[in-house]
């Protein structure tokens, strides 16, 4: 009982790690032209895809990295019941990646016959979790749910990896996707190849099928997996896994999760 | 989507490669934008090029796209909608393109004429290409047809592809 309630305390924390729901970003369109166009996002988690109907996606750690490596502010951040929604001008041409970023500690115990939760940095840890606390719980995670929008010409320099977690790298640019042809990723956990990651592909509309139609990938040796896209349409990226980088021993493991908004469109 | 009608492609001898042309040809097409009876309409973009034996854009001839501003953005906005030729060209370029570009064009019949002297044709290798238009239409549809040819012509050859939503025929001539 008291490990299923530390547990559901760190589901609570945890949005949008790998259990039911999923964590996304959906941008109005992800390939576009012009002098400074502009293009609006949802973020939110739900089950379904891609339906706003469980809880938005805070973007507290919402970064969108401009084609020179700058950083760009959304506009006009409102969160609503189901889903944050905000706005992007692309004032330079080339791709932007969008990101919302999660690193850190999360932690339960129980206080005077209550559950205590807490969430912060290993340097936060040693000050702000008691020495004695009971039934301590503590857990790490790196979770990074992002997608690419670009404005004219494809480039790459905004999704250099930032060596943190598990990162997507183009082999085949992640806007330059087409239904019917063969996509190459790269993924990296903390910089580095990432072989037998589990990656799994849904594509959106999924209220209007029967089946999630799933699609299963996993990394080869030097991290690259490729997946054939059956339709045009915004697919949903998912992988993760966990591994004993961590950073307070308290901590059993670190846990990291990815995950990417693809557009394939029709040839 | 695309149609091809041309019977078979001349086969050209590879002559020795000169900086200038010891020839001479030329292409005239002419494409049908159609008169639609639709509630809403929009003139299409247009984008016509020349396509070589791996598909490649070798040569943009003409686009047609909305070339100022409006309350929903700059008509450029839409230029991806042109998708395969977006990918194959157009987002590589800056537009306006002098000699290529320019403003959408109403229903009816268009005539284009490119000799080996103009620079969208004067690189081109002698071989066999295919002639590629491709049309979208606000609130409508897209259509891509395809005719292939040989550079340059060795008789004069027509060849002709119809569309059936949003181009009516294009006609290609091929003259030495």
């Amino acid at each position: 009982m008291k490990r299923s309630l530390a547990l559901a305390a760190l589901l609570t924390v945890l949005p949008a790690t790998a259990f039911a729901h999923k964590a996304w970003l959906l941008p109005s369109q992800t390939v576009i032209a012009g002098n400074a166009p502009w293009i609006t996002v949802d973020a939110a988690v739900s089950n379904d895809l891609f339906y706003f109907n469980h809880v938005p996606l805070r973007t507290e750690g919402l970064t969108i990295t401009a084609p020179d490596g700058s950083k760009v502010d959304p506009q006009n951040v409102a969160t609503g019941k189901y889903r944050t929604v905000f706005d992007v001008e692309l004032k330079q041409p080339g791709t932007y990646r969008l990101a919302v970023t999660n690193a850190g500690l999360f932690g339960s115990w129980e206080e005077n016959g209550k559950p205590r939760r807490w969430r912060g940095t290993p340097a936060s840890f040693a000050t702000e979790v008691p020495k004695d606390a009971r039934n301590l719980q503590v857990a790490q995670s790196v979770m990074r749910v992002e997608t690419f929008v670009t404005n004219g010409k494809p480039t790459t320099d905004a999704l250099k990896p930032s060596g943190e977690g598990i990162e997507l790298v183009p082999v085949t640019h992640p806007n330059d996707l087409f239904a019917g042809e063969a996509a190459t990723f790269k993924l990296v956990v903390d910089g580095k190849p990432a072989a037998g990651l589990e990656v799994e592909i849904i594509r959106g509309g999924t209220r209007y099928r029967d089946a999630q139609d799933e699609i299963k990938a996993t990394t080869a040796a030097d991290g690259s997996f490729s997946v054939t896209w059956p339709k045009a349409g915004m697919y949903w990226l998912e992988t993760g896994t966990k591994d004993t980088k961590v950073s307070v021993p308290q901590a059993k493991e670190r846990r990291l999760s990815y995950v990417a908004t693809l557009e394939v469109l029709p040839q | 989507m695309s149609k091809t009608l041309m019977p078979a492609t001349v086969t050209i001898a590879f002559g020795a490669l000169l900086s200038a042309p010891a020839w001479s040809a030329e292409l005239t097409l002419t494409v049908e934008i159609p008169k639609l009876d639709v509630a809403e309409y929009h003139r299409p973009y247009v984008a016509i090029w020349v396509e070589s034996a791996d598909q490649k854009d070798v040569a943009d001839l003409a686009v047609w796209y909305q070339m100022r501003d409006t309350a929903e953005g700059h008509g450029t906005k839409w230029l991806p909608d042109l998708r395969q030729w977006w990918r194959k060209s157009g987002r590589n370029l800056q537009v306006p393109v002098d000699g290529v570009t320019g403003p959408t064009r109403p229903a009816g019949l268009h005539s284009l004429k490119f000799t080996d002297k103009q620079p969208q044709l004067s690189r081109l290798a002698p071989g066999n290409y295919t002639l590629v238009v491709e049309a979208v239409r606000e609130v409508g549809g897209r259509e891509l047809l395809k005719i292939p040819f040989a550079w340059p012509a060795r008789k004069a050859a027509t060849a002709k592809a119809r569309g059936s939503s949003e181009l009516g025929t294009v006609t290609l001539n091929a003259k030495p």
